[in-house]
């Protein structure tokens, strides 16, 4: 056994997410809305050795399986990452993560300015650039550190 | 035009735009010939920050064309004030008028407001975003004065805030215009804008000095340099005093060079170019009313 496997053991039933870039994993946790009140096994792996990305991050979720819509958020902030669905120990199906063309409800807008930022009765909307994200309501586009913009839930 | 509400200036298309152009030259021929237009339409004006001119223009526009208007009043009496949220105001706002003309001191406001009613909404400035009926006015005058093709533009001021500046180089990139941003590096065009000028293939270049570009320019649009927009005088001063020209500044410019402001200015185009054939801001703040015609005739 490596020391990437002990550090992260195996499951059972669930999703492992490989490849995230190296210490962003609690920012992938706070996209899936996981923050361990639901009583799931998390296990986060951060900056371990990688070929492909130098370090990167490690993420399995037990008995919890990802939706699309939750890929396609997460490939904002982790766009290499790959999914593994776990299903009695063996891997039953592997994806990349794809971007998606818009993300609503899950990023808020840097500009304070902004509309969506105050007391109104709207889900924020972001466009997704190929380098970033833009607030479809104030047009502000955001390149670097997306990560930062995940509304707390 | 095909749209229910004006948004922002990248909804225009060029047919668009010379279709609300083509009808204002025709209410500006004769202003009082449509009174029969648009008889029992009223036009709610809701501004949560003031502006005294867009909203004159627009309720002139209105009762032009046979209309009238409601006015929410300022926002210190409203209830606003009271915490009531945009979408709601726009839902009762509905229920009593045929349009909305809304300004807000947020960006998008204007974009979240027609998400929630079905009448028209014209976004009359939306913070530091659009000012989209300016620019048809804007443009009416540019066609007035340069015609709309093969044009060499000059934007100078404030082009970071300046809502008007953003939805006039949008605009432009409809037309054969050669575009050049003349700014402070504090307050060059926000990247947003740079963005959709890009993607548009537009021909644009970013100055910090006029001299480079004036002599070719066709249209100068200057833009007033706000105080609050810098943390201490001086260093307004420093910079506001570089954006300012008067008629010596012109000297080099072409005799034909029309020189715009969307108006309030304080000091950033001297009196004495007032009575050059240079000035045309008054001509395109007058130009507000048929060019606002136009529009709300399309919409209404
Ligand atoms: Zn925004």
């Amino acid at each position: 056994m490596t020391d990437t496997e002990l550090r992260v053991s195996k499951i059972q039933d669930g999703t492992v997410i490989d490849h995230i870039p190296g210490g962003t994993a609690l920012h992938v946790l706070a996209v899936l809305g996981i923050d361990g009140s639901g009583g799931e096994e998390v296990s986060v792996g951060m900056n371990v050795p990688s070929d492909r990305l130098g370090r990167k991050d490690i993420v399995k979720v037990e008995d919890r399986e990802l939706s699309a819509d939750e890929v396609d958020v997460l490939s904002l902030i982790a766009p290499q990452a790959s999914i593994n669905i776990i299903r009695d120990y063996e891997v039953s199906e592997k994806s990349r993560v794809s971007r998606p063309t818009e993300v609503v409800g899950v990023l808020s807008c840097p500009n304070v300015n902004c509309i969506t930022t105050g007391d109104e009765p709207v889900d924020s909307v972001f466009d997704v650039l190929d380098d970033g994200v833009r607030c479809r309501y104030c047009d502000t586009i955001v390149r670097d550190d997306v990560a930062s913009l995940i509304e707390s839930t | 035009m095909r749209h229910d509400h004006l948004i922002g200036a990248k909804q225009l298309s060029r047919a668009d735009i010379e279709s609300v152009l083509d009808r204002a030259a025709e209410f500006d021929a004769d202003p009082t010939a449509f009174a029969d237009a648009h008889p029992d339409a009223l036009l709610a004006l809701c501004f949560f920050e003031p502006s005294t001119r867009t909203k004159m223009s627009f309720e002139t526009a209105i009762k032009r064309l046979g209309g009238d208007t409601v006015d929410m009043g300022t926002v210190e009496s409203s209830s606003v004030k009271k915490g009531e949220s945009l979408a709601d105001t726009m839902r009762v706002v509905e229920g009593y008028a045929d349009g909305i003309v809304l300004r807000h001191p947020s960006e998008g406001a204007a974009r979240l407001a027609a998400e929630f009613v079905d009448v028209p909404v014209v976004n009359a400035g939306d913070g530091a975003g659009q000012h989209p009926s300016q620019t048809l006015l804007d443009l009416y005058t540019i066609r007035e004065n340069a015609g709309l093709d093969d044009l060499t533009v000059g934007v100078m001021g404030d082009l970071k805030y300046g809502r008007t500046v953003h939805s006039l180089a949008g605009a432009l990139t409809n037309f054969d215009a050669r575009m050049h941003f003349i700014s402070p590096d504090s307050l060059r065009l926000p990247r947003n804008v740079r963005f959709d000028l890009h993607e548009s293939g537009a021909v644009v270049k970013e100055h910090t000095d006029l001299d480079a570009v004036l002599e070719e320019l066709d249209v100068l649009y200057v833009t007033r340099i706000q105080r609050e927009r810098f943390p201490d005088e001086s260093e307004y001063r420093a910079v506001a005093g570089e954006y300012r020209i008067d008629a010596e500044t012109l000297n080099d410019a072409r005799d034909d060079l029309t020189v715009m402001h969307p108006l309030p200015r304080v000091d950033e185009i001297a009196p004495d170019i007032d009575d050059t054939d240079h000035a045309r801001y008054f001509e395109q703040a007058h130009n507000g009313v048929p060019v606002r015609m136009a529009l709300l005739d399309s919409m209404l």
